[in-house]
């Protein structure tokens, strides 16, 4: 703080007495590189103004870890904790998709059913070799059709076009019907996704209907539409190698290695890149020490999981279980995507800007009604990814799909992880490290002979904790401005 | 005197049958700061959402840099280099201070934000505006005072190159010292060249940084006085009554003569 108390005396004149402590001094402290201690302090003085980030949620995680471990011999396994990563991650998905639409402070209650409508399409496109007419039936086949020609519009209307391109292969798919292909079955269910997306968007930005009121008939409405597509009491079942393998396949040993090389490798190239362009043109960053640091760090912790999931892992003799899920680099892939397009392009930068301040977003030229109804489509779209994860995971497609508390549990992931309601703030890594803490609640409960009754409450408390420690840091930010 | 930046030659607005401005004529010159003042309802914030293209004049003439010019929405007005400053501000608290002053316009570098560039820019119009009160500019606008508030958003106008700057009411909600810190900054952007138009209530403030006072009454120009020229209680009589001695619209009786 001797730094900054030196620079207030240089500038008594025009510092105000109302500055948050450590907040206000000089200007020239952005060309001066910071020192380990600086940036350390910093960064604590930044947590107790209330900016908590996904700090809350990490320590929920070691702590969690730590009491299933000494509860449960099971718990701690490799097995146990592979089978974690694969139970969670289609929550962890859908959440990802969320936080998009969290970020404007809007909530999108449908993607849980959505999501069921788009398994359900890609297993009838399974199951009757392409032929979603025969699958569906003529009217139902036609009012689907004219649902996706609709989503076009309205994406072309609202210039959405990455929405309506995948709207019109969802429509092609659908009309051409070509045999069926694990690969193409997915492809239709991310597009079907984008088109419920498009139409939930455009009913909240340009009809002007709350987003909870939209979502909630289109919870209720995709609900019905699945339970139309598979019949009452049916279940639709995936027998397919590739699709199965989604949530249950794992990479062979070189393959988890360059994974490793590949996420480890990339991260220090787009850091250190970054640092040093910084230090170059003479802007502030983190000491070249720390960053080393939080590379070697996060080498050292990828180096050890990669090395744990290559070992066999299987609970007999007569089978090997081994490498990394492809969960990991599914999701992995996601989340730097989407990281990329938050922090690092205009849209990302104007999503932001909508959720802090419409009404600032507007005046600087920002097309606001089509950033609201991006994020939809956005989030439809990872809802059917996640879709396929929890299809492959159970190897079929039931009534219930996507219903019970699949979108709860996702909102809940985000929230947990430190992704604010209010709209503004929030990160994708919020969603992972939120879903971890779900997966390892279910999971470690379940090890521990619980009845659901138990682990209900417990996900229910630990959601109320997460939206109180949000509540109160958002006090904290704001008494600390003013 | 030098040429006129901005000029508004009988601008007539009206909302439905409220005739709100009549006749209006108005002269922004560069360097110099242009006090708008007038009582509640005389008609300074339609004229300057007028002049920002918020809302369209129904007849009369504006003219930049002695050109003749349409002013259809806010896009041609900022086109134009008029960036107007909001009474509410107009920044989105979660993004810090770089971020807001290009957002919307952001500088991309193959697709991507050029932070560092952007950064640098922006450091480099608060330094020429000698803010020196903000620690970095990689603050969150949230943990900013009212006043640091204001002052970025008077950088984020003149970011742009922008030839005029309107101020609604910039030191409304502040206290002593940061209005202080905001009416140095509108004495500099004067010196840096730029047309500054000012709207405020607060006399004082206008006797301190105005050149010129413009004064509203119902809608009417009643009169555009030095600063230099006239004494404070003038300029609340040509507020309230519309005119002070030979200043100011003329008495009816008078006219009729």
């Amino acid at each position: 703080m001797s730094s900054e108390e030196a620079s207030m005396t240089k500038t008594t004149e025009s510092t105000e007495q109302e500055a948050p402590q450590g907040a206000i001094s000089d200007f020239g402290i952005d060309t001066t590189s910071q020192s380990t201690g600086e940036a350390i302090r910093d960064y604590w003085a930044r947590v107790r103004g209330g900016e908590l980030g996904s700090l809350p949620a990490l320590l929920g995680l070691v702590v969690l870890l730590i009491v299933f471990s000494a509860l449960s011999d099971t718990f701690f396994t490799l097995g146990n904790l592979a089978n974690l990563l694969q139970q969670g991650a289609s929550i962890t998905i859908i959440a990802m998709g969320l936080v998009f639409v969290l970020l404007l402070g809007e909530i999108d209650l449908s993607a849980g059913t959505a999501s069921g409508v788009t398994a359900s399409v890609m297993a009838l496109h399974l199951i009757h070799n392409g032929n979603l007419l025969g699958g569906m039936g003529d009217t139902v086949f036609y009012v689907f059709c004219g649902l996706l020609v609709l989503a076009i519009v309205l994406a072309v209307v609202m210039k959405i076009w990455a929405g309506a391109a995948l709207s019109a292969v969802a429509l092609v798919i659908a009309a051409v019907g070509i045999p069926a292909n694990a690969w193409l079955e997915m492809l239709l269910a991310v597009c079907v996704g984008a088109a419920i997306g498009c139409i939930t968007g455009f009913l909240v930005a340009k009809v002007g209907i709350p987003s909870f009121v939209v979502t909630l008939a289109l919870f209720l409405v995709w609900g019905g539409v699945v339970l139309q597509l598979i019949g009452q009491g049916g279940t639709l079942g995936l027998r397919d190698d590739t699709i199965f393998n989604v949530a249950n396949g794992n990479l062979n040993f070189v393959g988890s290695w360059a994974l490793f090389v590949i996420a480890v490798g990339g991260y220090a190239a787009v850091v250190l890149t970054r640092h040093f362009s910084r230090l170059r043109r003479g802007l502030v960053a983190q000491p070249t020490t720390l960053v080393l640091t939080k590379i070697g760090a996060l080498a050292v912790l990828a180096a050890i999981i990669t090395y744990a999931l290559s070992l066999n892992r299987a609970p007999s003799n007569l089978v090997v279980i081994e490498g990394v899920p492809y969960v990991v680099p599914l999701v992995l892939v996601l989340l730097v995507i989407g990281t990329f397009v938050l922090d690092r392009t205009s849209y990302g930068r104007h999503v932001y800007a909508v959720g802090g301040n419409k009404e600032a977003a507007r005046r600087a030229g920002i097309n606001v009604e089509r950033i609201r109804m991006s994020v939809f489509v956005i989030a439809s779209s990872a809802a059917a990814i996640g879709a396929i994860v929890y299809s492959s995971k159970v190897g079929s497609v039931d009534p219930n799909a996507g219903g019970g508390n699949t979108l709860l549990l996702s909102v809940g992931a985000a929230v947990i992880g430190g992704t604010s309601l209010f709209g503004g703030k929030g990160r994708l890594r919020d969603a992972v490290i939120g879903g971890a803490v779900l997966a390892i609640i279910q999971n470690g409960m379940g090890l521990l002979k619980q009845p659901a009754a138990v682990v209900f409450i417990v996900t229910g408390l630990v959601l109320l904790l997460a939206a109180s420690v949000d509540a109160l840091s958002r006090r904290r930010a704001a008494t600390a401005a003013r | 005197m030098s040429e006129p930046i901005l000029e508004l030659r009988g601008i007539n607005k009206s909302f439905g049958p409220v005739h709100v401005l009549h006749d209006i004529d108005l002269v922004v010159n560069p360097g110099e700061v242009t006090a708008l003042v007038g009582d509640n309802g005389a008609g300074k914030s339609t004229l300057v959402k007028c002049i920002a293209g918020i809302h369209p004049t129904d007849s009369g003439e504006v003219l930049f840099n002695g050109q003749p010019v349409q002013i259809r929405g806010p896009r041609d007005a900022a086109d134009l280099g008029i960036e107007v400053v909001y009474q509410d501000l107009a920044l989105a608290d979660n993004l810090d201070i770089v971020q807001n002053m290009f957002l919307g316009r952001e500088r991309t570098k193959a697709g991507l934000l050029d932070e560092t560039d952007m950064e640098q820019a922006a450091r480099k119009t608060l330094a020429s505006l000698s803010v020196r009160t903000v620690k970095s500019v990689r603050t969150q606008v949230s943990s900013l005072s009212g006043g640091q508030r204001q002052t970025v958003a008077i950088a984020k106008a003149v970011l742009w190159n922008s030839k005029v700057v309107l101020l609604d009411e910039p030191t409304a909600a502040l206290g002593v010292a940061q209005t202080r810190q905001v009416l140095d900054l509108v004495r500099r952007l004067a010196e840096q060249g730029l047309g500054v138009v000012l709207i405020s209530h607060n006399m004082n403030d206008v006797f301190e940084v105005a050149d010129r006072i413009a004064c509203l009454y119902l809608g009417r120009m009643a009169a555009v006085v030095s600063s230099k020229e006239v004494t404070h209680g003038q300029v609340v009589e040509l507020i309230t009554a519309g005119r002070s001695g030979d200043l100011g619209i003329a008495r009816p009786e008078a006219a009729t003569i």
